[in-house]
């Protein structure tokens, strides 16, 4: 039962993600959170992990949230679930891809979907910060809290970085980096 | 027991001893096999006809290896993958032409899935048909099955570790930065036009705070698409 859930998640998450990577945040963490495999935290941990390894960001989640749930006979499961959709719907797209590329009603879909996506991954972007900047809950006096100034700054680092298209394994490293330092001068200094 | 890096180390240097400057041995031979080609170049358009059977058991085995070797070495996965599916699949093996990466990219694009699973079947597809979009598929997926898979078993450990945790902390302000870099990407290629500003708003709106559930959101932005392209055509018609 445990691998047939993994299995029918993971399918539904191939089969509605559309623009790849982080797209499919939003789906993940809604079904992710929902069954209890991971917490919000251990999602966004693993993006930096999933960034830092070789392969698709969601091959890379199927197979961690499988292995944790149900060993590596899970990992399959969920590997093959993610992976199924695509691979059946590119065949079937791929024997008259003329017609599909000209087909007005996925021209009409995806004038919709596109859009769709960035507001999806607003969303994410939402839900992400407000873990990361306020992991005790948005209010005030949290606001003053050192913790928010040093996730503040790295952020606004890591923000200036992405946009010059640093790549994003230095990202990774920079801004471990400097959580690093900040953790060890707020521990000493005992704030 | 020798370090794993050895047999590496002793490969390479044999590479090297046989690339021995412009004018060594290798030089020669790669000339004296060009001039062999070229004088048997009308038995080989034979050959190919007879050999057509063998070719698709290599190319098979070929396309296996070339998604095996990109599933292992692109990181970040999606569009990173392009550029090096393009530098082996067409300059390379030449298996299709370079119109076609375009096919590709609009393929990948326009199906649900991981960009790198759709373009892996797609490639795979049209160089060798199902078997070849089986291979290739199963190429790019395996490195980062097993690579995850190992890294799953220390991970939970290795989170606990105090300056782990410290590092964490600041990764996912990074992570952060990064999601929202690709927020604005994914902006950029966006028509400009009202529905698609209604529809950023209300897709972020109705997961963010009211936590509808993201395949009603995905289903009912690709109607109202649907709907309003319809309806902009019939207005353009009249």
């Amino acid at each position: 039962m445990k691998y047939l859930i993994l299995f029918w998640v993971f399918f539904k998450i191939g089969a509605f993600t559309f623009g790849g990577g982080y797209a499919m945040l939003p789906l993940v963490q809604e079904e992710v959170l929902a069954h209890g495999w991971l917490t919000l935290e251990e999602i966004v941990n693993f993006i930096a992990v999933s960034e830092s390894t070789p392969g698709p960001f969601a091959v890379n989640m199927s197979t961690y949230v499988g292995q944790e749930t149900g060993g590596i006979f899970g990992a399959f499961c969920a590997t093959l679930g993610v992976v199924l959709p695509s691979f059946g719907i590119v065949l079937a797209v791929a024997k008259c891809f003329d017609r599909f590329q000209n087909s007005r009603i996925v021209k009409g879909c995806m004038s919709g979907l596109k859009p769709a996506v960035v507001g999806l991954i607003g969303a994410a972007l939402f839900t992400t910060g407000s873990a990361v900047f306020f992991p005790e809950g948005i209010s005030l006096d949290n606001l003053l809290q050192v913790s928010f100034g040093v996730s503040a700054v790295i952020f606004a680092v890591s923000l200036v970085l992405a946009f010059r298209k640093a790549h994003p394994i230095l990202v990774i490293v920079l801004s471990g980096v400097l959580g690093i330092l900040a953790g060890y001068t707020i521990d000493t200094l005992a704030f | 027991m020798a370090p794993p890096g050895d047999g590496n180390k002793a490969l390479l240097a044999v590479e090297q001893k046989g690339e021995a400057g412009p004018d060594g041995p290798g030089e020669e031979e790669r000339n004296g096999s060009l001039r062999r080609q070229n004088t048997d170049n009308s038995m080989e358009t034979m050959e190919i006809e007879e050999e057509a059977r063998p070719r698709t058991g290599s190319r098979l085995i070929a396309l296996f290896l070339t998604f095996l070797k990109i599933g292992a070495f692109t990181f970040g996965g999606g569009y990173a993958m392009i550029p090096l599916i393009q530098k082996e699949v067409v300059d390379r093996q030449k298996w299709i032409s370079d119109q076609d990466i375009l096919e590709i990219v609009a393929i990948a694009e326009s199906t649900p899935g991981p960009i790198a699973i759709n373009a892996a079947t797609f490639v795979g597809y049209r160089t060798a048909g199902f078997a070849g979009a089986f291979l290739a598929t199963l190429g790019v997926v395996l490195p980062s099955f097993f690579i995850i898979l190992g890294i799953s078993f220390v991970l939970r450990q290795f989170q606990e570790l105090k300056p782990v945790q410290y590092a964490f902390e600041g990764i996912r302000a990074g992570v952060l930065a990064l999601i929202a870099k690709a927020c604005y990407s994914m902006y950029k290629q966006c028509p400009r036009s009202g529905i698609a500003y209604g529809i950023m708003v209300a897709a972020l709106v109705c997961v963010a705070f009211f936590q509808v559930n993201v395949l009603l959101v995905i289903a009912g932005c690709a109607g109202v698409g649907l709907i309003s392209s319809i309806l902009a055509e019939r207005r353009h018609r009249a």
